[in-house]
């Protein structure tokens, strides 16, 4: 019994110690991260997406902090990036996020999140002409997911599970 | 046997969800739009029949919790105010569940139309019955209806204008060019636009 005790106040000290130590320095690299954040126009995000290495599968997800349904998929986002970084697959998150709130909002949920799949926002009002470009069935619902590859490009203006998107992934990568 | 019988029933489920499923991609420009009753914030029912002289109607799909239809809320209220005397009335439908969003329940809907002061009809899609048909999938969405002899014509289905960010950077004003473009007896100019917004939620 006196062991439990000494054994939970010491975790207590060990923790709260790593917590103390450890935070400040996280929180700094963060903020430093979060600062470097791409704010592009619709053809610079498509020049972007264009220059990187085309032997990947890319997931990009549109998204923005005020948008619930994109919110509760974002952890299956990055659970997709995590665990198929290894088989060539990248998730792209762009926030739709309205650039007046890309300093209050975005970057303290950002770091709230430690967001590691890379984060761009799209900065485009004229999205009459952009939204035919990533599909021309997409009526403008956020969530909405393009996944493509060299091979292959589908599209989804709907929500995921991560069941459901590593099955969507699956069809991409052999 | 019970297992024919079984896949014989799932087989249906099937094929009435993929119906179902084809048929709820909503109006298309030309197709004839439904009409509706229902409960307004003052607590009358609302149906477009209703409006003995309208000449036709801005249907917006609105609510009170997504930034895109927040933005644009001066903006409905500024097309009723233009187009209700020259017979094209705002009638603004809040499609959401309200126990997915309960900032949208009917008293929300009531502060929100008094604190903006809609002078539009704000109705409740109650059951969601509505929005499929129409074909909405987001807040805010914009269909204008012309009445002819065939019913409520549907004339242009999409956004408001072309800048939700800054009212005041708009550089093409979709839904007002296709109202002008009904009442002068023209072409719609541009008959479908596309504009960002929240899903609607189910």
């Amino acid at each position: 019994m006196k062991l439990k005790i000494i054994t939970l106040v010491l975790l207590f000290f060990y923790f709260g110690n790593v917590t103390a130590q450890v935070n400040p320095s996280e929180e700094k690299m963060k903020i430093a991260t979060v600062k470097d954040l791409k704010v592009l126009n619709f053809n610079e995000l498509e020049s972007y997406l264009k220059s990187k290495d085309d032997n990947k599968t890319y997931v990009v997800n549109f998204w923005a902090t005020w948008c619930a349904p994109c919110v509760k998929e974002l952890p299956y986002f990055e659970d997709l990036n995590s665990n198929y970084s290894s088989k060539n697959v990248e998730v792209i998150l762009v926030s739709l996020d309205f650039p007046k709130q890309i300093e209050t909002k975005l970057k303290s949920f950002l770091e709230k999140r430690h967001l590691k799949s890379e984060v761009i926002v799209l900065n485009d009002v004229d999205s009459n002409t952009w939204i035919p470009k990533v599909d021309k069935n997409w009526s403008g619902a956020i969530p909405a997911t393009i996944i493509y590859n060299s091979n292959k490009t589908t599209f989804y203006e709907r929500s995921f599970n991560y069941e459901e998107l590593e099955n969507e992934l699956k069809q991409f990568i052999k | 046997m019970k297992n024919t019988f079984k896949i014989a029933m799932a087989l249906v489920v099937m094929l009435t969800t993929s119906v179902f499923t084809a048929s709820a991609q909503g109006y298309d420009i030309g197709d004839i739009a439904t009409d509706f009753k229902l409960n307004n914030i003052d607590g009358t029912e609302v149906s477009m029949a209703d409006y003995g002289d309208a000449k036709g109607f801005i249907i917006v799909f609105t609510c009170n919790t997504c930034p895109y239809a927040v933005a644009y809320e001066d903006r409905i209220e500024a097309l009723n105010k233009k187009y209700e005397d020259k017979g094209y009335p705002v009638i603004a439908i809040m499609p959401n569940n309200t126990d997915v969003k309960p900032g949208d329940s009917m008293e929300a809907m009531k502060a929100r139309a008094k604190a903006k002061g809609f002078t539009f009809p704000y109705l409740m899609d109650e059951g969601q019955k509505i929005y499929p048909q129409y074909g909405a999938t987001k807040t805010p969405h914009v269909y204008i209806l012309e009445r002819t002899t065939k019913g409520h014509e549907v004339k242009y289905i999409g956004a408001i204008d072309d800048n939700y960010q800054d009212a005041s950077a708009v550089t093409e004003t979709y839904a007002e060019d296709a109202v002008d473009a009904l009442l002068s007896g023209n072409e719609v100019p541009e008959k479908k636009t596309r504009a960002i917004g929240c899903s609607i939620k189910v």
